[in-house]
């Protein structure tokens, strides 16, 4: 597609060029034999080629598009819900075994086709994640679906592509694909609660955490927090970025984010506590325990 | 052969064509070079402001994890940018060229509605402040320029922002429609005569599909963003999912406006390229009906390609094939203009002036545009583009290689016809370079960022992954064009300083408008032209075809003195057929936007009042415009008669008036209205799972509706028949049942409506929004007849000898028919249709 498009606009540059820079004009009583021929000129580049490229070209549409729409028996399946600003990713379980919600974060096994069915809790967004597959809208109303399937194992990053309003831009996550062992380890271990905290700091955090309020939108498994506003913490400390893909996940970017994520993500539905700045590195030390 | 010796020209025809003087007078002026030079300041202002918003976008994207603009600042700047350059900028300047330039070149005294120009401009004006009087109020739309919902439902975007954008908007639709009008008629009716549609001018021709489109495409766009404000108020759910509504209806109905838009930006900047393609290859275009057919069939294309905005909502294989294949169609079109500019280019002797250098450059980057475009229209590749930075760049090089090249081209073109000045060729060299050279430098590293994996309308982006080296050059490149820009300016002033007279015609054209003086004066061709060719100046001259009218047009060289009067031809072999009463300088157009504008604030402030105020306002603006005027008198006295000498009549009424076509186009407007509802109840009725089906009393009403309309009809239609004056009875009849029938059917439609509200409110359910707004439509319909058919009673009452008041009452046949059968079509939909769901 790429090489028909230049050698088409080079074709044309070239008309133009040669039209502009030859050194004899025409004789301007052009014959009306002539214009005979370059009325056939003008078919020739404005119908004959256009066609010529077009309709090999939309062959090829069609059936990659068939091969991208193609679902085959062996596949597994996640759910995908878009909020203002962050996602939150389901793991379809098992009769026995519920499913599975983490957030911000999805993890495929590679080399099995996986099939993420897509929806909005609000506004319109959208999934696309360049090295798997293009974009897939998340509507009201609406469950769409897109495959994908990563070859081999690696981290890829998705991004919301539809403009959802004030942190359009602050939407991303990593999409990690692993062997599918690993996978499956992980999502055993996604799967637990969350232990208590041993040591004092982090039982301290996870004092301040319940008392501060932070339940009333977050979840941690294993707690009495239990709120659906926000990403479910479960797991929190096992993810690669805070606040979807807005930070990479370390001590020091966690201390800048709960001090006030007014500061770091403008404008994002998550409010300034006012803490301690004890109180926000005991909670710091809880949630980092949430492997 | 005897050759008619024109009458001198009399100093008494150049005063009934000037304009008042005065402030209150500058108000009034309605004549079109004026008017257009407004148009054209105001919207060159506003291609500013845009261009302004984005340098401090790129200023911003310039280096990863910037802070010089906060997230809400910039997602404000690009939803002004993108509004600002599409309704602000290159529509009205659009207009403002074919106000300007159209009656030069069709050889005709002025378009047949200049009060409807004036209100188009002030309207504008007004609505453009309106729009930009969001940032004074600290509450600018930031729901991008395509405003999904529901991002800007009341719920997502609680502020005034996203009402100022409604309304502003609105506003400007407003003013595109009556541009619409304007040049559909005048394009069809105003000609010089032997102009025949296969000699018409082939910016006449790009700006009469475009006329179409605008009709077509901004229709369902006002009926769209009223949707959306009855939405924003709590009155209606039209898009709202758990009320049987759909987001997805206002992508539809924007996109099928959106996509057109395009077109409707392109095809005037095509015209514009054919002219000056001829005009410096010095011979006529080759492949002239080809080029037609081609603006006509992407008009055509245009409206089915919309859904290839929307490959990303989820819908079948089998609909985004269709729409791959027709987006890919359009190339065939475009190749064939840009296959005729070379091949005339390759036949004739290319003068290399600046006017042509920048076509040169519009071919160029609008065949890379094209290209990228026939990528994006095969889904896989798309779903990869889409919303990012390739898209981004796509759209500018269509957008600014396709429309602001042509537009400067066709300004350096033009230019010394307007102001009377030759620009210079040096600055304009260079002014030329820099646009080309870093326009190229600030786009086509976006290419690569949205391939990269860049999103559009992010705010910032991370360092890392790639996009920081394209984004910087991008920035770099930005200033550069806006430096472009700015030599252009200067190169403008430069002119009114030192720049060389220009003469009636500096580049030896061919069109009508060469013959003219440059600048025009207020009483453009004193003598009408008549043309027996394409190219008349390249022919006889622009005269060459008068002997074969001689009669008919005497009385029309250097007069009318006394009234404002030029020449309407037929349609199609442009025979003219009438001579076309003028109103001359007018202060309604003014008063009746200021009223608009009132409304509207209303409608923004929720005051009852000030909406209230405006209405009354209009009507009372309504009222003067259409109070007989004194120079039709004199001209009725002046012309009678004049049939029986050989003379061309005045067009009073009928088919021969530029009126009963004005009512066509609006009838126009009309049923696209109608369509777009009907449209919505289909495509959201898919969703609702038991429709609710209106009961018997509410079905009594609508049937007396039906049998009233009906009967309006009939009898408006009697009436306009018995023309003659020993049939006045008939007429007063006729014309008085039919209004006081309208009154009925205003009265059952109004019960309708408050037996409807009994047990249920409109912001229930979608099924319930579409029906109010289907009987609000009607009632608008029904008003608008009863306005026309009561004006034509009053005549009938008040002077019944005066031709005049046949006007509204054939005008009023016309609308009876359509309230009749609109009305028809409504019932068959809220009654019918709930039944067959």
């Amino acid at each position: 597609m790429l090489a028909a498009g230049c050698a088409v606009f080079l074709l044309v540059v070239a008309l133009l060029a040669y039209v502009a820079f030859r050194r004899k004009a025409r004789d301007s009583t052009a014959t009306a034999e002539t214009v005979r021929s370059a009325k056939r000129w003008i078919i020739a580049g404005g119908v004959v080629l256009p066609v010529v490229v077009l309709v090999p070209l939309f062959i090829a549409s069609v059936s990659t598009l068939q091969s991208l729409m193609h679902d085959d028996g062996d596949y597994m399946t996640i759910h995908v819900t878009g909020r203002q600003w962050w996602w939150q990713v389901r793991y379809k379980g098992t009769a026995i075994a519920g499913d599975v919600i983490a957030a911000n974060e999805i993890h495929v096994p590679a080399g099995r086709r996986v099939r993420v069915e897509v929806a909005t809790a609000d506004v319109i967004h959208s999934l696309w994640i360049p090295n798997l597959q293009g974009k897939t809208d998340l509507v009201p109303g609406r469950v769409n679906v897109m495959w994908i399937e990563a070859n081999r194992p690696g981290v890829s990053r998705a991004q919301c592509a539809e403009y959802c309003g004030t942190q359009h831009a602050r939407m991303a996550l990593p999409v990690v694909a692993e062997p599918q062992a690993a996978f499956d380890a992980w999502l055993a271990r996604e799967r637990l609660p969350a232990s208590p905290p041993a040591d004092p700091a982090a039982r301290m955090g996870s004092a301040v955490f319940i008392s501060a309020g932070c339940g009333t939108c977050h979840t941690i498994r294993g707690s009495t927090a239990g709120g659906t506003r926000g990403p479910d913490l479960t797991h929190f400390a096992s993810r690669r970025t805070i606040a979807a893909g807005t930070l990479s996940n370390t001590r020091a970017n966690l201390t800048a984010w709960l001090a006030d994520p007014q500061a770091v993500k403008p404008g994002n539905k998550m409010p300034r506590v006012p803490l301690t700045s004890q109180q926000v590195s005991a909670t710091v030390s809880y949630l980092e325990t949430l492997r | 052969m005897t050759t008619v010796t024109p009458r001198d020209k009399s100093d008494a025809f150049d005063r009934v064509w000037s304009d008042p003087r005065g402030f209150i007078g500058w108000l009034r002026t309605i004549n079109n070079v004026p008017i257009a030079h407004r148009y054209m300041v105001t919207g060159f202002a506003f291609f500013l402001f845009g261009g302004i918003q984005a340098l401090l976008m790129r200023i911003q994207l310039g280096t990863p994890e910037n802070t010089f603009l906060s997230a809400e600042r910039y997602n404000q700047l690009f939803t002004m940018h993108g509004t600002t350059m599409m309704f602000l900028f290159v529509i009205p300047f659009i207009e403002a060229i074919a106000n300007y330039m159209l009656p030069l070149m069709l050889g005709a005294r002025d378009l047949p509605f200049p009060r409807l120009t004036a209100l188009s401009y002030w309207t504008y004006l007004f609505g453009g402040i309106f729009l930009y009087s969001s940032f004074v109020f600290g509450a600018v739309p930031d729901g991008g320029w395509f405003a999904y919902v529901p991002l800007t439902s009341k719920e997502f975007s609680p502020g005034l922002g996203l009402d100022f954008w409604d309304i502003g908007l609105s506003v400007a639709e407003v003013a595109a429609i009556g541009a619409a009008a304007e040049l559909i008629v005048g394009i069809l009716r105003m000609r010089a005569p032997g102009m025949s549609l296969s000699r018409l001018p082939l910016f006449a021709w790009a700006m009469l599909v475009t006329a179409f489109m605008l009709v077509l495409a901004f229709t369902p766009l006002i009926v769209g963003t009223a949707m959306l404000e009855l939405d924003r108020k709590g009155l209606t759910r039209f898009f709202d999912v758990a009320a049987g509504g759909d987001p997805l209806l206002w992508q539809h109905i924007f996109w099928a406006f959106g996509h057109p838009e395009v077109y409707i930006m392109f095809l005037p900047a095509l015209g514009i390229v054919s002219h000056i393609v001829q005009t410096f290859s010095r011979r006529p275009l080759i492949g002239y009906r080809a080029v037609v057919g081609s603006m006509i069939a992407t008009g055509a294309i245009a409206f089915v390609l919309w859904v290839h905005h929307m490959f990303a909502v989820g819908m079948s294989a089998m609909m985004m094939n269709m729409f791959t294949a027709a987006s890919m169609l359009i190339a065939i079109p475009s190749g064939i203009q840009i296959f005729s500019w070379i091949a005339t280019l390759w036949l004739g002797r290319p003068v290399w002036k600046t006017p042509l250098i920048f076509v040169a450059g519009f071919i160029a980057i609008f065949t890379l545009g094209g290209i990228t475009g026939v990528m994006v229209s095969v889904v896989p590749f798309d779903l990869q583009a889409h919303d990012s930075y390739f898209i981004v760049a796509h759209f500018h090089y269509v957008l600014i290689g396709g429309v602001v090249f042509p537009l400067f081209a066709g300004l350096y073109y033009w230019l010394p016809k307007i102001t009377g000045r030759l620009l210079s060729e040096r600055l304009g060299k260079w002014n030329f370079w820099l646009m080309f050279v870093f326009f190229n430098v600030t786009f086509f590293p976006m290419h690569v960022a949205g391939l990269l994996g860049m999103p559009r309308r992010v705010y910032t982006y991370e360092t890392g992954l790639g996009w920081d080296l394209p984004n910087f050059i991008s920035t770099i490149g930005a200033f550069g064009f806006a430096a472009g820009i700015l030599l252009f300016a200067v190169n403008v002033l430069w002119s009114g300083r030192r720049g060389a007279a220009a003469g009636n015609d500096p580049w030896g054209g061919d069109t009508l408008e060469w013959s003219e003086t440059s600048p025009p004066r207020a009483a453009q061709f004193p003598f009408i032209p008549a043309v027996t060719s394409r190219n008349p100046l390249w022919s006889g001259g622009p005269r060459e075809g008068i002997d074969s009218y001689a009669g008919a047009m005497l009385a029309v060289d250097a007069a009318p003195t006394r009234w404002r009067g030029s020449v309407c031809v037929t349609m199609r072999e442009a025979r003219p057929i009438a001579v076309a009463h003028f109103p001359s300088a007018s202060i309604w157009p003014f008063a009746m936007s200021v009223a608009f504008v009132l409304i509207f604030a209303g409608a923004l402030v929720d005051s009852g009042w000030l909406a209230l105020t405006g209405i009354a306002g209009t009507l009372a603006s309504l009222v003067g415009w259409f109070w007989p005027m004194d120079s039709q008198g004199i001209a009725l006295d002046e012309m009678r008669g004049a049939a029986g000498r050989g003379e061309l009549p005045l067009a009073v009424h009928g088919p021969v008036s530029n009126g009963w076509w004005g009512t066509i186009v609006l009838i126009i407007v009309y049923s696209i209205a109608l369509a777009t509802l009907v449209a919505s109840y289909l495509y959201l009725a898919q969703r609702w799972v038991e429709p609710e089906v209106p009961d018997l009393i509410s079905g009594i009403l609508a049937s007396a509706v039906v049998g009233s309309t009906v009967l309006t009809a009939v009898l408006n239609w009697w009436a306009a028949r018995n023309s003659r004056r020993e049939r006045l009875g008939i007429r007063r009849f006729g014309l008085t049942v039919s209004t006081g029938l309208d009154l009925i059917s205003v009265a059952c439609i109004v019960l309708l409506f408050a037996y409807s509200g009994v047990g249920l409110t409109a912001a229930g359910h979608a099924q319930q929004s579409l029906f109010y707004l289907f009987l609000v439509f009607s009632l608008f319909a029904v008003l608008t007849h009863l306005a026309i058919a009561g004006t034509a009673c009053l005549w009938t009452w008040l002077a019944p000898d005066d031709e005049r008041g046949l006007a509204p009452a054939k005008n009023g046949a016309l609308m009876g028919y359509f309230v009749a059968a609109g009305w028809m079509v409504t019932v068959t939909m809220l009654y019918v249709g709930p039944r067959m769901l």
